[in-house]
């Protein structure tokens, strides 16, 4: 891809995030991004601006604002209503085209890994995948004779082959600067009650042509279950419980620690396990206080989700699983045991408060 | 009916990564296999293959050995094999590979293309959209099932909290997901016949409106800052009691010490 010129570069400002929402209710990705862009906005010396596309999504734009957002652009059209891709690269990529953000964050879920490509294509810019870590920071990273090193450049850490390694990317050449973000990594700011952002109503116009898809039906999964990523506490099983029915005891110890149960990709695949519950490389992303890996032998790709917990707890009858390299307390032994008699201990403990 | 199916030849992380001395991947060390949603996607175009005798062609970019994973998809039942390889291609991001694979799709006839939704060495997720963006094709991502109708497919398209069921007209191009399906295996015959089986090589000057700055390294806007092998944060304490009580009594001293009862 041609390079930029410095004229053009300078022409980019400001850091933009995507305000994902589905049936106009936020996604959590939304607040998480409105904040991290904050983060990376107030190093700049700029502003965080979060784009809203939907449908009757106009009331929306407060609560962005409360929860950090300087500016919104709101695109509001009856095409927007449902996720398609082409209507929605077509917003986001006008808006870039029109108000140059020199960094545009969007979420790395089902809808951000569709539309972050498209449109990053459409603009003719880069794009980094899946991020877990954005700083501000000149490239090259060390200065090498004879090149340009560049400040103030988005550095963009992602992990790559299935959490082996983690790479370190930059864009210093084009803009936007574009990162998709894996849920559940950056931090929401505190809500603000009653906090503004100035409100920017924009609309490219829309034309059906034959990149939109047609929408047949939209079902939703029903399920009673809670987002994992907003547990405090998160008592998670592998393939060592042995079956459906023994996660039983893994619940009773999430009940009364006033947790939830999660689970290892092993026990979806073996023992049928909701994929929603499911931490990992290819579940979710998860940073409780308290993490239990209850017979999870500590896969790479598993460890890349929970990682990030503050305290990690293991139990495991295998001393040689890899899950104790990362555990803060590690305990070697059977799980069938440990698990009912450390529920009525906590039980007890509790009782005595 | 003609399906072309990108696919691509990554190393088997479930083995583990092997590093060189000066921290890059020792690929030559590793297993290769065909990457899994490709495979999915590659066993959803046979499918169709089998009902409607659609043409069915696989389409591959890398160095020259990436050729074994197209015979694999020719033992498996594809038809045709397109290598793309060019020393001068080398070092892509997901900008340069789309666009190269996108250019040498210009020179091919499709109704519909498939491809995995990532590819488990790099799992960006990218490049299927990135084509179908360069071509001007619609797109439907994260297939979890696939069904041609009359001039269009009618796709289950996977989210985190349910699907949609979308049609969109050909051509278009559709992102497979590793559970879209099982995968047939190769036959013997077909084993048989992928050996001798003419793979049809495209360097650059093959590719169609492409220009040098889009290809390569050179032409790859995201760069390298730093890689490493990932640093974990070290291991705590490791226990092994005697008895299940003292393993309890173990964890609930932690719970209370960090303040969590």
């Amino acid at each position: 891809m041609g390079a930029m010129n410095a004229e053009e570069l300078a022409k980019y400002k400001g850091v933009f995030v995507f305000a994902q929402q589905v049936d106009n209710k936020l996604s959590g990705i939304a607040f998480e991004l409105v904040g991290e862009g904050s983060r990376l906005a107030e190093k700049l010396g700029t502003e965080v601006t979060a784009v809203l596309l939907g449908s009757g999504v106009a009331g929306l734009a407060d609560e962005l604002a409360e929860y950090g957002a300087d500016k919104v652009i709101v695109v509001d059209d009856p095409e927007l209503k449902d996720y398609r891709t082409e209507p929605y690269a077509h917003a986001l990529a006008s808006v870039i085209d029109e108000y140059k953000p020199e960094i545009m964050l969007v979420g790395a879920t089902a809808i951000g890994r569709d539309l972050g490509p498209t449109v990053s294509a459409r603009v003719k810019t880069g794009l980094t995948a899946d991020c877990t870590l954005l700083e501000i920071g000149d490239f090259p990273v060390n200065p090498i004779p004879g090149k340009e090193q560049k400040h103030n450049q988005l550095l963009m850490t992602r992990p790559a082959f299935g959490g082996n390694t983690i790479a370190t990317i930059a864009c210093p050449d084009n803009r936007p600067q574009m990162a998709t973000v894996r849920p559940g990594v950056m931090q929401k700011l505190d809500r603000v009650a009653g906090k503004k952002a100035e409100v920017i109503n924009y609309n490219p116009g829309f034309t059906p042509n034959n990149r939109y898809v047609e929408i047949l039906e939209i079902s939703k999964a029903v399920s009673n279950i809670k987002d994992i990523m907003d547990a405090k506490i998160l008592v998670s099983g592998g393939r060592g419980v042995g079956s459906a029915e023994n996660f039983k005891i893994l619940e009773d110890l999430a009940e009364v620690l006033g947790g939830q149960i999660s689970c290892s990709r092993a026990a979806v695949e073996s023992y049928g396990m909701a994929p929603e519950l499911q931490v990992g490389q290819t579940g979710k992303t998860v940073r409780p206080n308290v993490y239990f890996a209850i017979g999870i032998s500590g896969a790479i790709q598993h460890v890349a989700g929970m990682e990030e917990s503050d305290i990690i707890i293991a139990i495991n009858k295998d001393e040689d699983a890899p899950i104790f390299d990362v555990a803060d307390y590690g305990i070697v032994g059977d799980l069938n045991k440990i698990v009912p008699l450390l529920t009525e201990q906590i039980k007890a403990e509790l009782a005595n408060k | 009916m003609k399906i072309v199916v990108c696919i691509k030849q990554v190393p088997d992380t479930k083995g583990g990564v092997q590093f060189n001395p000066d921290g890059t991947l020792n690929r030559a060390a590793m297993l290769t296999i065909m990457n899994p949603d490709d495979k999915a996607g590659l066993e959803a175009a046979l499918r169709i293959k089998d009902q409607t005798g659609a043409e069915v062609t696989v389409v591959t970019m890398g160095l020259p050995k990436a050729a074994d994973v197209l015979r694999e998809a020719m033992a498996m039942g594809a038809d045709k094999g397109v290598l793309i390889t060019d020393r001068v291609l080398g070092g892509a991001d997901t900008w340069a590979t789309s666009t190269t694979i996108a250019g040498a799709l210009r020179g091919m006839e499709y109704d519909l293309i498939i491809t995995g939704r990532q590819a488990i060495d790099g799992d960006t997720a990218q490049v299927g959209p990135q084509i179908a963006e360069h071509l001007n094709l619609p797109i439907i991502s994260y297939a979890e099932d696939i069904k041609v109708e009359g001039d269009s497919v009618v796709v289950k398209r996977q989210y985190e909290d349910g699907f949609h069921m979308l049609k969109a007209k050909m051509p278009c191009l559709i992102t497979a997901l590793s559970e879209l399906n099982e995968a047939r295996y190769m036959t013997p015959g077909g084993i048989f016949d992928a050996c001798d089986a003419e793979i049809t090589t495209l360097g650059r000057a093959d590719l169609i409106d492409v220009d040098d700055s889009n290809i390569g390294l050179m032409g790859s806007p995201t760069k390298i800052a730093r890689a490493s092998d990932k640093v974990r944060k070290g291991a705590g304490e490791k226990f092994t009691p005697d008895t299940a009580d003292e393993a309890a009594k173990i964890i609930v001293d932690a719970l209370k010490t960090k303040h969590i009862i």
